[in-house]
């Protein structure tokens, strides 16, 4: 079976336009959601907190437990259901530094207080402010440190200006996914970052075996214009793009529907950074080196 | 045959056995993370200030008893707790000489200067003295931790030191993990002081406390351990014993008032101690203080000779118990402060286990069923190299004794869809070749000398990142990091040399005119 069956000519680098409108929409919308959500939405890992996920023998009333939390001064907390309506999962601005139990403490209340029967504590995370304020440096670190390790490496394979093209796809990615986070109003966890450096890692991938063939096609045909060349080698290399894109999107959708609640993020983060990291490789990372070349070597025509 | 496949088929199949070896049975080699077993992970940082502010109001205390008893007069005795400094001020300046000679026998304080002709001289804690102290509380903290899980009997701990004052403490699976994350924390401090009777606590309120004494809390507590009453006591803040002299301390059970109690034991010194301060003051009442809290305050009746005393105080069976474990394993040196808790119950630790083997399977069969699809024969050769990369991963998280988290198994998932590119990157190659009119033999050679490259190319950017993870990650990132960089080293090594090993042993049994690709 073949996906793509001759060898296609679609014209990518003439539809570089509307590919950077489309990229700057999604860009705009994003950085316009974050405004309007007054940041990012940190998860406890980055802003301290405690969160407490329960398990109630059947759908509790949310209102019930939000009652019960304000009874033991837990007003300003969040209540939500996890997955399924037994399962809630509550978030309490405050983080205790005392070691309390904050798990039994808010069963106790819901139990006494309100009447709930053989709730089950499934999980207590809490993280400290200070604590939070590491992690966030770290992450954020961490992020730079890859792009530093990759940059180093691109150019050393290949030349700087591959390296700056393929950077600018890879930040186009994590900017479109951490968007998409914020219109979707999903928080910003430890685990979320892992999934951002591997959005990163696999958005290069793809970037590089395109490359790779440009490098190929420029020795070999050195007559050509670049746009010509960079085309032919996004269309020779478009059957393996999809492919490896399909297949990674087989798995990461099996985890996105089945991985269960606790990782739904970090998939819904995977699925989002797999399908643009496949479209910035084709259509991003391509015209930018388009472009570098052209202001590098302005005689060759781009 | 092929020459190089001498060497190459053995290698192959060694690997094989090798890593199937090192990874089965799955449920004995394979460490599952805290949060796929179920367990708690928690930072906790020691207030090591408070051991020195603490043993510093100790030495002012005993400072001004041991002028007392040496007949100097003695107007005041001030701690500043934020520099260290004791200041000692005398009534007459005549006895500065006799002061400082008592002064003498604490080592640990440096004499900085005398004020105001005589009258005032001003002690400051040795910096060495002060980081001893700090560094000690650490070690202490630790070592009462251990002291504690061992006695609960928690099953493979992890306790360590991080950084300079934080401790890790992990362990896996328990019922009731809140319990003995408060059992691990509480300070447990047992100090025996003496009930201020020269003012009761309503009229100290009003009009203040006397110097030297503080007002402590009784919490009074019902059948089930609910606080029903707070009784306010004075007491005074000389520590006359403490825990730290206990050999033993049980969980007994009195008859008459149907509760349970403590029985501690004090070791030779805290024995004859105790008997002195119960024989010089009988009839007066003895404070018995946990933690600041007083547990219960019993009038003397008589001298206690034998070391023994019993600490009832209206505890369930279980405060009772873990009081007992508390005092057993002893107090620790410093209050601890909760800096991160991760705790999963058994049950989530399940249902996630359940959902990544489910998304595990589905994803495999959806891959390996489009792959054949796509690439018929040679489809069975790429899937026979992403089973191979499977047990390689599985073989390697044995090997290091790495734990499988329910991110690390996002990981093997994700390394299931990407291991695949490889053997596509070469397989669309060599489609290409055939494509421009080589020959089987001559596409094959040409379609992974020239994926190879790329295929190193690509994939060392990712392996970068994930060693990024790797550096940066706590517990189930490093997980994912790990399974990250074994699985695209695996894939490596089966889409490069296993997949060209099959193919170059199929070619060498007959001449292949057409490719099933």
């Amino acid at each position: 079976m073949e996906l793509i069956k001759k060898q296609t000519h679609i014209d990518f680098m003439g539809k570089f336009k509307a590919a950077m409108v489309f990229s700057g929409l999604l860009i705009l919308t994003g950085i316009a959601s974050i405004a309007m959500h007054g940041g990012l939405k940190y998860g406890i890992d980055f802003e301290g907190g405690t969160l407490v996920q329960l398990k109630f023998p059947e759908a509790p009333a949310i209102d019930s437990i939000r009652s019960g939390l304000r009874e033991i001064g837990f007003a300003d907390s969040t209540i939500q259901e996890f997955g399924s309506p037994e399962h809630i999962l509550i978030r309490v601005i405050r983080a205790e530094g005392k070691l309390e139990a904050m798990g039994t403490k808010i069963k106790n209340a819901l139990e006494e207080k309100k009447g709930f029967t053989g709730i089950i504590i499934e999980r207590v995370e809490m993280v400290g402010p200070k604590v939070g304020k590491d992690l966030r440096m770290k992450a954020l670190l961490s992020i730079v440190y890859a792009i530093i390790g990759i940059v180093i490496y691109i150019s050393w394979r290949f030349e700087l200006q591959y390296a700056i093209a393929a950077i600018i796809a890879l930040l186009h990615d994590v900017m479109v996914t951490m968007g998409a986070f914020s219109v979707m109003d999903k928080e910003f966890t430890l685990v979320i970052v892992a999934a951002f450096l591997t959005i990163i890692g696999y958005s290069l991938n793809d970037t590089i075996v395109v490359f790779d063939r440009i490098r190929e096609n420029t020795r070999r045909k050195s007559k050509e214009s670049l746009s010509d060349t960079i085309n032919t080698s996004i269309n020779q290399t478009l059957s393996r793009t999809l492919l490896t894109s399909g297949t990674t999107l087989l798995v990461v959708v099996a985890l996105f529907f089945l991985g269960g609640e606790i990782i739904h993020d970090f998939s819904f983060a995977l699925l989002v950074g797999v399908v643009i990291g496949t479209y910035s490789s084709i259509f991003i990372a391509s015209v930018f080196l388009v472009y570098w070349e052209s202001r590098a070597h302005p005689k060759r025509p781009a | 045959m092929h020459k190089e496949l001498r060497w190459k088929i053995p290698l192959i199949l060694f690997v094989v056995v090798g890593f199937s070896w090192l990874a089965w049975p799955l449920e004995e080699k394979i460490n599952l993370g805290l949060d796929l077993q179920g367990g708690v992970h928690l930072v906790l940082e020691v207030e090591a200030e408070e051991a020195v502010e603490f043993s510093m109001e100790q030495r002012k205390e005993d400072i001004k008893h041991a002028l007392g008893d040496d007949d100097i007069e003695v107007d005041r005795v001030i701690l500043n707790k934020d520099t260290n400094v004791i200041r000692v001020i005398l009534v007459d300046a005549i006895d500065i000489k006799g002061a400082e000679d008592v002064l003498k026998n604490y080592t640990a304080l440096e004499k900085k200067e005398t004020l105001r002709g005589g009258l005032e001289m001003v002690y400051q804690l040795r910096d060495d003295e002060y980081e001893y102290i700090m560094d000690n509380a650490i070690q202490q903290a630790l070592e009462v931790i251990r002291n504690r899980i061992d006695i609960v009997g928690l099953s493979e701990p992890t306790i360590q030191v991080q950084g300079t004052r934080r401790i890790l403490v992990q362990f896996p699976g328990v019922d009731d993990p809140e319990k003995i994350i408060k059992l691990i924390g509480e300070t447990a401090r047992l100090e025996f002081k003496l009930i201020d009777e020269s003012i009761s606590a309503a009229a100290a309120k009003t009009r203040g406390v006397p110097p030297g004494s503080e007002i402590l809390i009784e919490k009074v507590k019902d059948k089930a351990g609910k606080i029903i009453e707070e009784i306010p006591h004075v007491v005074k803040k000389r520590v006359l014993l403490t825990g730290d002299m206990l050999t033993g301390a049980d969980v007994r059970f009195d008859n008459q008032l149907n509760e349970p109690y403590v029985a501690i034991n004090f070791d030779s010194l805290g024995g004859s101690i105790f008997f002195e301060v119960t024989k010089n003051n009988v009839k007066k009442r003895l404070a018995i203080v946990l933690d600041d809290n007083v547990v219960s305050a019993p009038v003397i009746n008589e001298p206690i000779a034998g070391g023994r005393a019993s600490i009832t105080g209206g505890f369930t069976t279980e405060d009772a118990k873990f009081l007992a474990i508390k005092l057993r394993a002893g107090a620790l040196p410093a209050k601890l402060t909760m800096l991160e808790n991760r705790t999963v119950g058994p049950s989530l630790g399940r249902d996630s286990v359940e959902a990544g083997i489910n998304s595990i399977i589905i994803g495999m069969v959806a891959v390996v069923v489009f792959i054949l699809i796509y690439y018929r024969l040679s489809g069975v050769v790429a899937v026979g190299a992403l089973v191979l990369n499977l047990v390689i991963l599985l073989g390697a998280l044995a090997y290091f004794g790495a734990s499988l988290t329910l991110p690390g198994i996002a990981g093997i998932i994700l390394t299931v869809g990407m291991a695949i590119d490889a053997n596509v990157l070469v397989f669309e190659r060599i489609r290409e070749e055939i494509r421009v009119g080589k020959t089987v033999r001559a596409a094959i050679d040409a379609g992974f000398a020239k994926a190879f490259r790329t295929i190193v190319d690509a994939n060392v950017t990712t392996f970068i990142a994930a060693i990024v993870l790797f550096q940066f990650g706590t517990g189930p990132i490093k997980g994912f990091a790990i399974t990250l960089c074994i699985g695209i080293a695996a894939s490596m090594f089966t889409a490069v040399f296993v997949s060209r090993a099959t193919f170059d042993t199929f070619m060498s049994r007959k001449k292949i005119e057409r490719l099933s690709i």
